[in-house]
């Protein structure tokens, strides 16, 4: 009996250790991504470097703001969430309130599929079909536009919205619905009345990990966005995202410069970002826990 | 049960002798030599021809060829994880610092040039620009095709990321070091500007030589068009060596390799490949 006991531990440590490893892999990532990036500061301020206009890294004397770089990721992600959110939780309403079950069956393994398409087929498609599409319907000098990357970007996080909202009104218990038809409710009035105010909280969460999943893309941006380091003032224009901007210059960059660093510390602002996501989706899911119980 | 478990066990142990021999089998047939080459993206289909044809006449030398980048490409050999670095922009003072803190000394082997072709849609009437003109443009002082005799059409200028070594020929040779607009549009490779100009009505890029088709008009430059035999005779004026950089005079295999670059052979396959070779091919 104390064998089996005794493998069991052993079983439970070698569990433990393989958890500990991506913990330990995060700790290592961001060790390297703080000893990379903070160099930069000994050439820029920090302040400087967020809120400088121009970002001219190779030019004498170099110029390390990225202002232009993080509005070029805002554009683009809030143009995302606005294609993503109606889009993602509409769909996942129509999944798991009206759709047949057989309908669904077919529906979401495909919804699924679109998710694991690389980026790079995605940003494939938005150079050959989306970007001259946008630029004959605006009459632009070019269709690579922030508008072009928040359509794509839209379609590329739409998967993980209603995947996660699906789940979320899913778990509002079948109690509630009973409840509001018995009280004579239409089936619209009990999805929008009760199923969805009680599966918000799901709902806020699919679409803060929808807007990651947009601000960390790389390479379809980099296709489609255009990458002009101007402060953009609209969508019709080309802009470039800080992720897209790591990808382009990293190959070529000179180890240990200060644009070298500065790529890094671009990475930094990333994981701040994504980081900031992350713990408000957590908190959201806390927060409306009170609202009903078709939380995740 | 206990049959069953001792089968796995037997299944385990063969499966792991396996792997480990699996994993040995590299150095087993390693035998020969073998060569890594890593760095620019541009040198990469020449690097990549060579190393073929190279293992085709010496099948006991093996060569891996990747990209990356002329930065990775020199941080790599000065790491000592490569044989050879690939660039297509001379090594830095700041590297060379680096190589000589590690106790190395790079031997510099420029292997071909490069022209870089200034390129416009093919609807574009404009057929011939001065380097200054070009300047302006790209300085985004000219932003109508008008102000140069073209159409009433707005400028769409297409770029390179400002560290890869094609941006920072042009950026020398054209710009003469001043900045590039930052309304112009960025593409990460040779191929991205083709396509971008290709689909553009105003747009005007430039492109390493081997990439030149029919689905951008090329334009001449001070009256010469973007061709090899112009590189090659100095007239054309916006070309650049590329490199093969290694660690110290090449010895053994690695100089072996780049005798072959240099031979008539390796100097053909520099020609097809669309640039412009700096040995007789003969």
């Amino acid at each position: 009996m104390s064998a089996r006991k005794y493998k069991e531990r052993a079983i439970e440590g070698i569990f433990l250790s393989f958890a500990l490893v991506s913990l330990v892999a995060l700790f290592f990532i961001m060790l390297f991504l703080f000893q990379k990036g903070l160099p930069i500061f000994r050439v820029i301020g920090p302040l400087e470097f967020l809120f400088g206009k121009s970002w001219y890294p190779t030019y004498e004397p170099p110029e390390f703001g990225i202002l232009p770089l993080i509005m070029g990721s805002l554009f683009i992600t809030v143009g995302a969430i606005l294609v993503a959110i109606p889009l993602g939780v509409t769909s996942a309403i129509y999944l798991a309130e009206i759709a047949h079950p057989w309908i669904r069956e077919w529906v979401k393994p495909t919804i699924e599929l679109l998710a694991g398409i690389p980026s790079v087929i995605y940003g494939f498609f938005g150079l050959i079909v989306l970007a001259p599409w946008i630029q004959d319907l605006f009459n632009l000098p070019t269709g690579l536009t922030a508008l072009t990357a928040s359509l794509l970007l839209g379609i590329m996080a739409a998967p993980t919205v209603i995947s996660i909202s699906e789940d979320a009104l899913n778990s509002v218990p079948a109690s509630y619905r009973e409840a509001s038809l018995a009280l004579g409710a239409t089936r619209w009035q009990t999805t929008i009345k009760v199923v969805l105010p009680a599966a918000l909280s799901g709902i806020s969460t699919a679409c803060i990990l929808g807007m990651a999943r947009a601000i960390e893309e790389t390479m379809a941006v980099l296709m489609v966005a255009g990458g002009a380091t101007l402060i953009p003032t609209s969508f019709l224009q080309p802009v470039r995202p800080l992720t897209a901007t790591i990808i382009a210059e990293m190959g070529e960059a000179i180890h240990g410069s200060p644009h070298f660093h500065a790529l890094f510390a671009i990475g930094m602002v990333l994981f701040f970002i994504t980081l900031g996501l992350n713990l408000l989706a957590d908190f959201l899911t806390h927060r409306f826990k009170e609202a009903g119980s078709g939380t995740l | 049960m206990l049959r069953n478990n001792a089968w796995s066990k037997v299944r385990v142990t063969v499966s792991i002798i396996f792997l480990i021999l699996l994993g040995f089998s590299p150095l087993g047939l390693g035998k020969g030599k073998t060569i890594a080459i890593r760095g620019s993206t541009t040198v990469l289909p020449i690097a990549q021809r060579l190393a073929e044809r190279y293992h085709h006449l010496h099948p006991e030398v093996s060569i891996s060829v990747s990209g990356g980048g002329s930065g990775v490409g020199i941080k790599a050999l000065l790491d000592g994880m490569v044989d050879v670095a690939n660039a297509s922009r001379p090594m830095k003072t700041k590297e060379w610092k680096i190589a000589e803190k590690k106790g190395i000394k790079p031997h510099e082997q420029i292997i071909a040039k490069d022209g870089i072709a200034v390129v416009v849609h093919p609807t574009n009437p404009i057929s011939e620009l001065t380097m200054t003109q070009i300047k302006e443009i790209y300085a985004g002082r000219i932003d109508n095709w008008s102000h140069l005799g073209g159409p009433d059409h707005k400028i769409v200028v297409v770029s390179r990321e400002s560290a890869s070594g094609t941006y920072e020929c042009f950026y020398k040779i054209v710009m003469k070091k001043e900045k590039v607009t930052p309304a112009a549009i960025l593409q990460a490779a040779n191929a991205g500007v083709l396509n971008t100009v290709a689909q553009t009505e105003g747009a005007i890029g430039y492109i390493g030589l081997g990439y030149i088709s029919e689905k951008v008009k090329p334009l001449k430059i001070n009256g010469c068009y973007p061709t090899p035999d112009a590189v090659r005779r100095g007239i054309y004026p916006i070309s650049r060596p590329l490199f093969m950089y290694t660690r110290g005079e090449p010895k053994g295999a690695v100089a072996d390799f780049i005798n072959f670059v240099l031979s008539p052979e390796g100097q053909r396959i520099v020609q097809e490949e669309g640039f412009v070779p700096i040995r007789p091919t003969k």
